[in-house]
């Protein structure tokens, strides 16, 4: 789950992190208040889920509170990159000397956490990263023994010498923060050097494991402050994984990898996919019909693929959610179903039986997939869910 | 030969009394896999289907001599049946729960690697040898013996590229399924030096899918070191390329991640790559 910033900063402050003096505001009007407060001139920064605010004006520096007004106002109703704001940081300005960069985060590939200064910050350190991978210093860090002192040494030993002492001390706090919130990454760029020595964070990008969520019951909490539309809520609250496309042919599965594919053979048939869906392990019957409530709930989908290849999710158990699904779903939409694996033949023998006519078996995955395509081109624009 | 299970393999499962565990647990018997323990805390004693329950895993190692062991705790309790097993010298932990928190992942990963346990997972449908041995949730009658070698990130997707290869006449000598999850046990790399070193295995299906980097290491591994020839799939060729957070991932993979890169790699390093799972059965077979 990635925080806002002003979530992550929240999280910093606890862990005795020093930020810039800064309040969310929710109407251009509190940002104009917010900035009268900080003295006139402030920054004003759009609150989203995803990076890139820098280059894509995301972040303004206002010189009076009438232009922190007239920058949220923009915000607000714009949005950024695709995504609703709702809510914006207005942070008073500091005087800084230098940037650079530090991020926790997981090397998947050692299998363990790493901690990085880059004596260069700024908006694209990917870019520094490739063409001057010199200034980033790395150290794997293992939670057992925690984030030592050495390491600290060595990760700030490259950064100006009035820089150092400021970053060794806050290194330890931001470990203490992706520890604490059971985070995956924890990134501040830039990372500011002010005239006055002290060394601040400007920016904070905390990703939280999802997987943590059950014990991290106060940043769960903040799930409700994050823009989602009904749908997706609705799959998320079932555990189901959906994302939603711009094609027609509705998908759902089981296991994401299998989901993938089945995407990709709908393109590689010519169609389009409307949806990745995800019923995950185990599905139940409950979770297949509300899976196909949620797909049908886009009003482009035109046909659906239920891809099911059974291990734990039992192919009897799938052919009877669907078959309690389309009780419940008042939509006519053709529905291509290709059951494999534990149970399937049950499964398959249960929808023969039950002779839904809206139910067209396929056997193999391609075919599957082929008919799809075709049903969503010849399909008439039908009665929705 | 097949690789980390046989018809010598003696299983233990902990979290054997829950409902998922039960089931495969005998699922896996059924197929001939010799089950010779459970664990489950509080119902030592007791026995599903005639299989003894242990206390703890060292009772039961003790009393059994198990050598492998298929976990089905909930996720809460994950971590700590991976010390308890590896502890009691339990040879390979196979990890089907999913959902488990990165951080306790990291935390048993960075332990196993100073025993001598070697672990498959988390959230993983475990591995079969066609034949001899079932463990985990893969459907054993999707499998067939044979010589091909398959080691994948996926799960479903998995018994796909099986099924496919199975109804072409073409057999397995093991199924490895390594799991989504970010931090895992054994890869790519770690099966396909273990496929190399078979004799039973001519060749080898790698299934990987987009994110992280696992494909672009597997790749210069085999561009170096294997002689077997290897077929790929990268799941999520048509996926839209995510919105990401923050750039450090970027930075330490040095990798962008999508299913078009990984498909790259894998050319450059002479592997045949299938566009979807049906190629892959075709490629394999030609």
């Amino acid at each position: 789950m990635d925080l806002f910033e002003h979530q992550g900063k929240e999280i910093f402050a606890r862990h005795g992190i020093s930020l810039p003096p800064a309040a969310v505001a929710e109407t251009p009007e509190e940002a104009r208040r917010a900035a009268e407060r900080f003295g006139g001139r402030a920054a004003v920064k759009v609150q989203v889920q995803i990076g890139g605010r820098g280059k894509g004006g995301g972040i303004v520096l206002a010189k009076s509170p009438q232009e922190a007004e007239e920058s949220a106002r923009r915000m607000f109703e714009r949005g950024f990159g695709g995504m609703a704001v709702t809510r914006v940081l207005v942070e008073s300005l500091v005087d800084i000397a230098s940037e650079f960069y530090a991020a926790l985060t997981l090397d998947r590939s050692r299998g363990t956490y790493i901690a990085m200064v880059s004596s260069k910050g700024g908006v694209d350190v990917e870019e520094i990263a490739r063409t001057d991978p010199a200034t980033i210093r790395r150290v794997a860090v293992d939670p057992r023994i925690g984030l030592k002192a050495y390491q600290v040494r060595y990760l700030t030993g490259h950064l100006p010498e009035e820089a150092r002492s400021g970053t060794a001390s806050l290194l330890p706090k931001l470990y203490d923060v992706l520890i604490a919130s059971d985070a995956t990454l924890v990134e501040v760029n830039p990372m500011a050097l002010l005239r006055d020595g002290t060394v601040i964070p400007l920016d904070a990008k905390v990703t939280v494991d999802d997987n943590a969520l059950a014990r991290q019951p106060e940043v769960a909490a903040l799930r409700s402050s994050f823009p989602v539309d009904p749908t997706q809520a609705r799959a998320n609250d079932e555990g189901l994984q959906y994302v939603k496309l711009d094609g027609e042919v509705g998908i759902i599965g089981n296991g994401a990898g299998l989901v993938m594919s089945t995407l990709d053979v709908v393109t590689q048939a010519g169609g389009r996919p409307a949806n990745f869906l995800d019923v995950g392990g185990g599905a139940s019957a409950e979770m297949m019909a509300t899976s196909l409530e949620v797909v049908l709930s886009d009003p482009a989908v035109r046909s659906v693929l239920v891809n099911i290849f059974g291990g734990i999710t039992r192919g009897e158990v799938v052919a009877r959610g669907l078959l309690d699904a389309l009780e419940r779903v008042d939509a006519d939409m053709p529905i291509v179903v290709r059951l494999d694996g534990t149970n399937a033949e049950e499964g398959r023998r249960i929808l023969e039986e039950a002779a839904n006519p809206r139910i067209v078996p396929a056997p193999t995955m391609l075919e599957a997939a082929a008919r799809a395509v075709e049903l969503a081109r010849t399909s008439p624009e039908g009665v929705h869910g | 030969m097949s690789i980390l299970i046989d018809e010598t393999t003696r299983l233990l499962v902990q979290g054997i009394t829950g409902k998922e565990g039960a089931f495969h647990t005998l699922r896996n018997r059924d197929y001939g896999t010799n089950v010779v323990a459970g664990v489950t805390p509080g119902k030592g004693g007791q026995d599903v289907d005639g299989i003894p329950v242990y206390e703890t895993v060292a009772e039961a190692v003790d009393a059994t001599g198990a050598d492998t062991s298929l976990i089905f705790v909930p996720a809460r309790f994950a971590a700590d049946a991976l010390y308890e097993a590896a502890d009691s010298g339990v040879e390979l932990l196979v990890l089907v729960t999913e959902g488990i928190p990165v951080l306790d992942m990291v935390s048993a990963v960075g332990y196993l690697r100073g025993t001598s346990s070697v672990l498959l997972g988390g959230n993983c449908p475990g591995l079969i040898s066609p034949g001899k041995a079932n463990v985990g949730i893969i459907p054993g009658e999707i499998c067939m013996r044979g010589s091909v070698g398959l080691i994948s990130r996926s799960g479903t997707l998995t018994y796909q590229i099986v099924h496919e290869l199975t109804q072409r006449g073409i057999g397995q000598s093991t199924c490895v399924g390594m799991g989504g999850d970010p931090v895992h046990g054994i890869g790519f790399v770690d099966a396909l030096r273990r496929f190399e070193a078979d004799p039973e295995t001519e060749s080898v299906v790698v299934i990987g899918e987009i994110g992280g980097s696992d494909e672009e290491q597997a790749a210069a591994f085999i561009s170096q070191e294997m002689t077997k020839p290897v077929v790929a799939y990268v799941a999520g060729l048509s996926a839209p390329p995510g919105k990401r957070m923050g750039h450090a991932g970027a930075i330490v993979t040095g990798s962008s991640g999508t299913a078009q890169a990984k498909v790259d790699a894998f050319e450059a390093a002479g592997v045949r790559v299938g566009r979807n799972p049906t190629e892959v059965a075709a490629l394999v077979a030609a």
